[in-house]
């Protein structure tokens, strides 16, 4: 967590003419590209975007027929039982895959940095597979392995029911994890779970790495046992570690779009409990043809994030992502 | 892998245990089977794929399921190909990929190059903006991206993806903290004094010594690219343009979903990642990690 060194003196020796002018100009022009591309494919869509939203319009019929319609956009969207839904199962798939992902996510960084530092690249290796595979190939995949009459899940389980003693932990009938209403939202975030543990365990391991290992050896000697250390010295130091993953899974969490999309076939699955509030945008923009609404809606989702993130940063933050900037 | 060597970590463990410290193997253990138990649901599912593309579609969905091998791989691949456009789409993508991975080496390595060795009127403002876009949610973009396009005329082509994304803010960050700690600044000092220009300089001092970086960005910008979803739904309308991914949604959008076939095409879009991975995983997870915990 040191400061970037940013400006170490330099004397510059001076040239003549052209030699001085491509000096003095040359590095703006290597950083122009990424600044022109920001303006014209991000900065410029985004007050496009604020623009929008105060508008109605339909795409494809010319800029002339845009209206202005005040903040009747917003009006509506708040309105709109859907966009409340949207909402709600988005902010529910945050929680019922944040949670479990991060709870998951520090036992198994733990292990591995107690007991299995040789074999740790090769573990993080495993679980770090699902991040780099497509989501529809994960989606797919996923969607035989849950298949209500013929799944291997249901199969699994079928065949635990049948032992003796733990069997009833077991469902003996058949679950039917993507259609049934309220098996929707966990179906999903235990596919997001899977997916993104062993991107989390990573960020993990580094913080717990980058505690030095002499705060436990004087701990030690001052007597700490093992819990003290884990209680005094580990979570203090893995603070800003937990504050940055959560803060990251928050980000995500509520742009959840492309795991819900392809899991329900693009529907939102069983009324509507896995349509996230991205999925809604689209539909508002692509089938209702509303971009002034799906703009809107972008904006309230934007305020949504931005408090919970102010939220999150007085409960766990300090100085927010800028503390683990430096890090190297 | 002989069943030899499995009683030994075991009596490993009790003989410490019998002993003066018992606490840590025990754990160890602990931790070795938590790992292990973990590590097996995260490959079980790829295990599925792999068995599942050999098997027709009344296979996959019998009970019990397939464990092990079928022999309807070729039938499967066949029933691909007359479905889809296949490999034009596995070539759509590794098209754009190819040319947002070299773009973007490219743009942010000059960047990262400018940020790290020059100082110039303005730099921490532009760099301070620069990391401040990272914040932005990606979602605020979304319907005027698909608006912009159109009005583009870009709809459809691979360019609406690979020319917004020839730059990236992260790439940058990650350039400028290489060159800024591997490359000392006698180096591009001693080029300018033997008259070397500004993009000489960095074509012949900086591209040579920032190899590692590269790699990184490159790996990480490739796999980014090659998995898109959100930007190809949004951009490609036909099955001659889609890129693997998209294709392969729409053979499971048709009703009556040919799941071998599918199956197929999802191993023939993951292999190439599962090879880039075998070789490169330290690096490109580095590279990836180092996104979450700079952006």
């Amino acid at each position: 967590m040191t400061v970037i060194p940013t400006k170490p003196p330099t004397r510059r020796t001076s040239a003549g003419g052209w030699d001085n002018f491509q000096r003095r100009y040359a590095p703006y022009i290597f950083i122009s590209p990424f600044f022109v591309l920001f303006l014209i494919f991000g900065l410029f869509p985004i007050i496009f975007n604020a623009y929008l939203a105060f508008h109605q319009w339909t795409p494809g019929t010319g800029l002339g027929e845009m209206k202005f319609v005040g903040f009747r956009n917003f009006a509506d969207n708040w309105t709109d039982p859907t966009f409340w839904q949207s909402l709600r199962n988005t902010a529910a798939l945050a929680v019922e895959s944040g949670l479990p992902q991060h709870l998951i996510a520090i036992p198994l960084a733990f292990a591995i940095h107690t007991g299995l530092k040789k074999a740790q690249h090769l573990i993080t290796a495993v679980y770090f597979l699902p991040y780099i595979t497509s989501v529809v190939a994960i989606s797919v995949i996923f969607f035989t392995l849950l298949s209500w009459q013929y799944g291997v899940i249901n199969a699994i389980l079928g065949a635990l029911h049948q032992l003796p003693l733990i069997g009833g932990l077991f469902p003996g009938e058949k679950v039917n994890w993507l259609g049934e209403k309220s098996l929707v939202q966990p179906s999903i975030a235990a596919v997001i779970v899977w997916r993104y543990v062993g991107w989390n365990m990573l960020l993990y391991l580094s913080g717990l790495q980058a505690i030095p290992g002499e705060l436990y050896e004087a701990a030690a000697i001052d007597g700490a046992t093992k819990s003290q250390q884990l209680r005094y010295i580990t979570l203090p130091l893995l603070r800003p570690t937990i504050f940055l993953a959560v803060t990251l899974s928050l980000i995500g969490g509520f742009q959840l779009f492309e795991e819900p999309f392809i899991l329900t076939n693009g529907t939102g699955g069983t009324s509507g409990a896995g349509l996230t509030t991205i999925m809604y945008m689209l539909r508002t923009y692509v089938s209702y043809t509303e971009a002034g609404l799906a703009a809107a809606m972008a904006w309230m989702l934007f305020v949504v994030i931005g408090i919970l993130t102010v939220v999150n940063n007085l409960l766990f933050g300090r100085s927010g992502l800028a503390g683990n900037e430096g890090r190297r | 892998m002989t069943s030899a060597p499995a009683p030994k970590p075991l009596s490993k463990a009790a003989r410490p245990a019998a002993g003066i410290s018992g606490r840590a193997p025990l754990s160890r253990l602990g931790a070795i089977a938590l790992l292990a138990f973990g590590g097996l649901l995260t490959l079980l599912p790829f295990y599925f794929m792999f068995i599942f593309a050999t098997h027709p579609r009344q296979e996959i969905f019998s009970i019990p399921p397939p464990v092990w091998f079928g022999d309807h791989l070729g039938a499967n691949y066949d029933s691909l190909l007359s479905r889809i456009p296949f490999w034009r789409n596995l070539w759509n993508s590794l098209y754009l990929s190819v040319l947002t991975t070299g773009t973007t080496l490219f743009f942010c390595s000059l960047g990262g190059f400018a940020f790290a060795m020059y100082d110039f009127k303005g730099k921490n403002f532009l760099f301070g903006s620069l990391l401040t876009t990272l914040l932005i949610p990606s979602s605020l973009n979304i319907v005027p991206y698909a608006l912009i396009m159109q009005a583009l005329g870009w709809i459809d082509t691979p360019r609406a993806l690979w020319i917004p994304g020839m730059a990236s803010a992260f790439g940058i960050f990650l350039m400028r903290q290489y060159i800024g700690s591997a490359i000392p600044k006698e180096l591009v000092e001693a080029a300018r004094i033997d008259g070397a220009s500004e993009f000489t300089t960095y074509r012949k001092v900086i591209v040579p010594l920032t190899g590692p970086a590269m790699a990184t960005l490159g790996l990480v910008t490739f796999v980014q690219s090659w998995n898109n979803f959100l930007g190809p739904l949004i951009i490609f309308r036909s099955a001659e343009t889609y890129t693997a991914p998209l294709a392969l949604r729409t053979l499971q959008s048709i009703a009556n979903t040919d799941w071998g076939a599918l199956m197929c095409g999802v191993v023939l879009t993951v292999i190439p990642l599962l090879i880039i991975f075998a070789f490169a995983s330290k690096r490109l997870i580095e590279g990836l990690t180092a996104g979450a915990v700079k952006g």
